[in-house]
Order: structure tokens, then C-alpha cells, then sequence
């Protein structure tokens, strides 16, 4: 497995652009309840506070501060793309499709029909001392969701 | 003629004067390539690469010797120690002390001065712990006034610096919540260099103990032993000593030092894991209550109470680590007889190269002293933009090991402003190629991640 495979372009630039980031600025939408979970992962540092919004049992926004390697910050960007829009339920689903590819040591490919962007960690899978780097945001998300839903 | 009616030829043994004897030479890298030989866990490749080791300041790899000590315990002497009168306990037991003789030796210790740990962090927790059990015997009026001195207790201060790994710090923290004591910390300078200045004032007589590392596990900086311990000296307090980076890679004599305690790890100096060395005076160990209680360590015991042995057993309670005692002594024998003074300034060598050449490579800033100026053989260094994680995973797919991450330092790292950092760090198997390896791949990451 090739250094690209786990580092694919989409990836790369999601770490840079960070869609979503900045908590401060994003301003709640008005009549959404929100859910907010900080998670840390004390072995690299990785760390990520996110805040979601769901109105009418729908995602309409989801905002996070976090610093962190590549992998953490381009997941954190690319699921704040796919949220938005996703019911809450579908939202889950889609966390739980996300885990278990992780979890899969490469057994398990990503279907890019559910996952959209986020089928670009599954070389993730194949280097468990990043599964938590990928799945960071995606545990605040799901937190976050169980507060605010 | 003997009394058979054969003759007899017997060597003379004649002892080579001093000024005879030939210095051994420096180490080079044809020299390190020889001693590449006795470690299997370095002959291998990694993604399809020669393996690059620089994490040993983590852990070590382990030459054939030291696993053969280990197994030959296993195969030929395997048995409890100081119990039973068998030959096998005999064996053991002789096995397990003799390597105390030899740990005791390498440190410039006494024999009695030598106390089996696990670990480093244990060694530290067992002073700490030790520390406060006097304060609870002192309340209930146990032990001597010579126990009564060691106390800590409220108003009391525990001194530490602030480029400390985690074991050298959380144990003193603890200390101070269980006692009341305070603790503080001396502050490092921008170049990793410890302030001195600051520490002659923060050091005073309400310092009960004086923690601080031989050399740092991040910035590379060597501590000076001598002007802390006096400051230690003149406060009247304790002078801790972690040795876990100097103990495997320079001279360590711990009287000349003067220290009160001091700590190591096996696994750093090519040793296994699970075997760590604490030293202390002997009159402060004879003296201190015990951390850990259990068999082994005791004289008499009844009901209500029980009496504890002098050291080092007070402080060896239960089974101990006796296979990994054993293949310590066996690692203490290898650098012996490549030489401290020449492992020291090969990896002083190999320290300046890292640095030096990351100092040119645009976006790379190192931590600690600067090129030129002494430091053990590591560089922990940032890369703009670039988190250490994903260095180390670049560096990896190249065959590189690195360590990544605050190195078990976090408020040193909250000090130079960063949260993780890539480090190197070199030991006596590790060649001016590796070196060289490591900077031409360092060289080539920001352009991977596109900054």
C-alpha cells in the first residue's frame, strides 16, 4: 500500500480548505437545537470541538474548531459537506457505514454512493494508528447529534 | 617439575601498564556496521526499504547477547530468588545479584545502593511515594528523626523544570497534592536551556527535593548536574536525577555526580522492557518506609505488623523482573565494551549532523540548542504546516522509524507553542547514512503535502 493511497488528493486538499471550521463565526440557525462535543485524542493531540444544528430532524449545520494531522482535519471538513442537508437518521447511518470501514483493516471497501468524499479514507483502514485521526469529528458528530436530537 | 613427574607450563600473567594500553579508537561507520550485526530487529526492511531506527531515545533494540542472557536464564537457571535451597535457586539467585554487582558497577554504585524497578517511572513513584509514607510514619511517630528530616509536608516545596517527561513531573505533582507541599518549576529558555538564574532563586529552604532530567527526551539539551545538585546541596533537598537519555549513551557515575536518587531504564539501553534501576544513597534507602510491601522484604512479621529489610530488598517486594535483571546486566556489559566515551561522541556527532542538516531544509524548526553547540544524539523539530503525524507517516513509508507527538512532554511543548513534533534520536548501531536517509526524506515533506 502506497503513501498516495492513504494520502489521495481529496484529502489533502480538504485538510487545507477545512470546510466548516470556525465556531465562532457560524451562526446558529434560528429555531435549530444544537448538540456540541469536544473530542481529544491524547495520544497525538488530535483534537476537535463540534457543534451541530438540527432543525426540523434535519442536519442544517454543522461548525468545528480542531487542530491536528491532515487525516483529522480533512475528515472534519469533508463530513461537514455531506451533513448538511442529511437527516439526522441518515446522518447515523452514514457515521456507522464510516466505523465500520475503519475498523475493517482494509477488509471492508467504502461505497462511494453512501460515503461520497469520506470513500477516500478507506486507506485509512490499513494504518490502525490512524483510524482515530479519521474518525475523530465523525465521534463529536454522532455526540453531538444524541444532545441535540 | 610436579609432584606426577610432568612438567608444568604455566602463562605468566603480566598486567599491561596503563600507558601502554591503546585508547580505543572513535567510532566510525565502518565500526557501527560491525555492531549492526548483533541486532536482528535492525537487518530488516520496512515497506520495502532498509529499516532507518532512530526512535531508540523511546526504546532500544536489543543485541544477540542480550536475548541469549535472557533465554540462557530461562533454559538453564529458571527459578524463584532468595527462596529455596535448591541448586536452581542458587543459580537464580547468584544470577539476579551478580547482575546487580554489574548495574551497581556501571553507575559507579554500591551494590546495596541498586534497586530493581520496571521502569524509570516507577523508580521515580517509588521516591515519591517513599517520600510521603515518611510524612504519615512521622505523624504517627515511626522511624527515626533521620526519617523525620525526609518528610514533606505542607509549606515544604518540591522543584522540578519545565522540560521534564511526564514521569518526572506527574510523580511530584502527586506528591505535593498527597503532602501540601507546592510545587514549582524552573523555566527553560528559547534555546532549551534551563535558567539558571531562575533556579537559583526558586531554589531555597523550603525546597524539600530537586527533580530534574540528566538530558532532555526533546530538545537534546544536557542539564548541569553539578551547579543543580549544588543548589540541592545549599537548600538542604533531595537531588532526583532522571537518567533514562544519559544512562544508555554517556558515563554515568552517579557518586561523582552526587546525586541522592537516580533513574533509568533497561529498555533505552538495549534492554528489555519490564526492568528499570533506581539508585539512592544508601543512607536515605535504609532510612525511607518502603513503597511497595509484600514478600521478599521483610524480617519479621506477625499479625499486627511486620519489619522491613534493609535495601535494596525494602524495596523489592514480590517476584522480581530476575530474567530481565539478568539480560541488563548483559546490555551494561555490551556498552561497557564498546566504550561510553565512544558511543557518547559518535551520537554527539550524529546529533550535530541531524541538526545541522535540518537547519537548512526551509520550514524546519529544531528545538533545543542549536548546531554547534552540545546536545545528546536527538532532534525533535516542526515542520510548517506539516502536523508530526503526517511527517512520521511520510518518513515511515521511506523505511524511517521517528517518534511522534509531544514525547511525553506536553507543557514543554505548550512552551515552544506547539502541541507535537517529529523526533530522532540515534544510538550506537546508527551511521552517518541513516542520518543522511532521515534528513534527504525530511527534505521532501512539505513538497508531499503541498506547503
Amino acid at each position: 500500500m502506497s503513501l498516495d493511497q492513504l494520502y489521495q488528493q481529496i484529502i489533502l486538499d480538504h485538510a487545507k480548505v477545512r470546510h466548516g471550521s470556525g465556531l465562532a463565526e457560524a451562526e446558529v440557525p434560528e429555531g435549530a437545537s444544537c448538540g456540541q462535543s469536544h473530542q481529544l485524542n491524547p495520544v497525538c493531540g488530535d483534537e476537535v470541538t463540534l457543534r451541530v444544528a438540527v432543525k426540523d430532524g434535519t442536519v442544517s449545520q454543522i461548525s468545528w474548531d480542531g487542530a491536528g494531522c491532515s487525516i483529522s482535519m480533512a475528515s472534519a471538513s469533508v463530513l461537514s459537506d455531506m451533513a448538511e442537508g442529511m437527516t439526522v437518521e441518515e446522518l447515523k447511518s452514514v457515521i456507522g457505514t464510516f466505523r465500520e470501514v475503519l475498523r475493517s483493516r482494509g477488509k471492508i471497501a467504502a461505497d462511494p454512493e453512501i460515503l461520497g468524499d469520506a470513500a477516500a479514507f478507506e486507506g485509512v483502514a490499513r494504518y490502525a494508528a490512524r483510524v482515530k485521526c479519521a474518525m475523530i469529528s465523525w465521534v463529536a458528530a454522532e455526540d453531538a447529534l444524541t444532545q441535540a436530537s | 617439575m610436579s609432584s606426577n613427574g610432568t612438567k608444568e607450563f604455566v602463562l605468566a600473567l603480566v598486567t599491561t601498564p596503563a600507558t601502554l594500553a591503546h585508547a580505543a579508537a572513535d567510532l566510525d561507520n565502518a565500526e557501527v556496521l560491525r555492531i549492526r550485526n548483533d541486532f536482528p530487529a535492525l537487518q530488516q526492511t520496512v515497506n520495502g526499504q532498509p529499516l532507518v531506527y532512530l526512535d531508540s531515545g523511546a526504546t532500544s533494540q536489543n543485541p544477540i547477547s542480550v536475548m541469549e542472557a535472557e533465554q540462557e536464564f530461562y533454559e538453564q537457571r529458571n527459578a524463584a530468588v532468595h527462596r529455596g535451597a535448591h541448586h536452581l535457586a542458587v543459580e537464580a539467585t547468584d544470577a539476579f545479584e551478580d547482575a546487580r554487582q554489574t548495574i551497581a558497577d556501571f553507575m559507579s554504585a554500591g551494590y546495596e545502593e541498586t534497586v530493581w524497578t520496571s521502569n524509570a517511572t516507577e523508580g521515580l513513584n517509588l521516591v515519591s511515594y517513599a517520600l510521603s509514607n515518611a510524612a504519615l510514619w512521622a505523624a504517627q511517630g515511626r522511624g527515626d528523626e533521620r526519617l523525620r528530616a525526609l518528610a514533606v509536608g505542607p509549606g515544604d516545596e518540591i522543584v522540578v523544570t519545565e522540560m521534564e517527561h511526564h514521569a518526572n513531573l506527574i510523580p511530584w505533582q502527586e506528591l505535593a497534592f498527597r503532602t501540601g507541599a507546592t510545587l514549582r518549576y524552573i523555566p527553560v529558555d528559547e534555546s532549551g536551556s534551563l535558567l539558571m538564574d531562575e533556579a537559583a532563586r526558586i531554589v531555597g529552604p523550603k525546597t524539600k527535593v530537586l527533580a530534574f532530567t540528566h538530558a532532555s527526551n526533546v530538545l537534546g539539551t544536557i542539564n548541569p548536574v553539578a551547579e543543580l545538585v549544588a543548589l540541592a546541596r545549599g537548600a538542604g533537598a533531595l537531588a532526583v536525577l532522571d537518567a533514562c537519555q544519559s544512562a544508555p549513551h554517556l558515563p554515568l557515575d552517579v557518586k561523582a555526580l552526587d546525586v541522592d536518587f537516580a533513574v533509568f531504564s533497561g529498555h533505552k539501553m538495549l534492554a528489555p522492557t519490564g526492568i528499570g534501576v533506581l539508585y539512592g544513597k544508601q543512607e536515605l534507602l535504609d532510612v525511607l518506609p518502603p513503597f511497595l510491601t509484600g514478600g521478599s522484604m521483610i524480617t519479621t512479621v506477625t499479625m499486627e505488623r511486620a519489619e522491613y529489610l534493609p535495601a535494596p530488598q525494602r524495596f523489592e517486594a514480590g517476584t522480581q523482573r530476575i530474567s530481565q535483571a539478568v539480560a541488563l546486566a548483559a546490555a551494561a556489559n555490551y556498552l561497557n565494551e564498546t566504550g561510553l566515551d565512544r558511543i557518547h561522541r559518535w551520537e554527539a556527532h550524529l546529533g550535530q549532523r541531524m541538526v545541522t542538516g535540518l537547519q537548512q531544509i526551509p520550514g524546519i524548526r529544531v528545538l533545543g540548542p542549536a548546531a554547534g553547540q552540545d546536545r545528546i544524539g536527538l532532534a525533535a523539530f516542526d515542520v510548517d504546516g506539516v502536523h508530526a503525524h503526517d511527517v512520521g507517516q511520510f518518513l515511515d513509508s521511506r523505511g524511517i522509524a521517528v517518534r511522534v507527538g509531544h514525547h511525553c512532554a506536553q507543557p514543554l511543548h505548550r512552551r515552544f507553542g506547539l502541541t507535537a513534533t517529529t523526533r530522532a534520536s540515534a544510538y550506537l548501531y546508527n551511521t552517518t547514512a541513516d542520518v543522511d536517509a532521515f534528513l534527504d526524506a525530511v527534505s521532501g515533506v512539505r513538497s508531499y503535502f503541498r506547503v
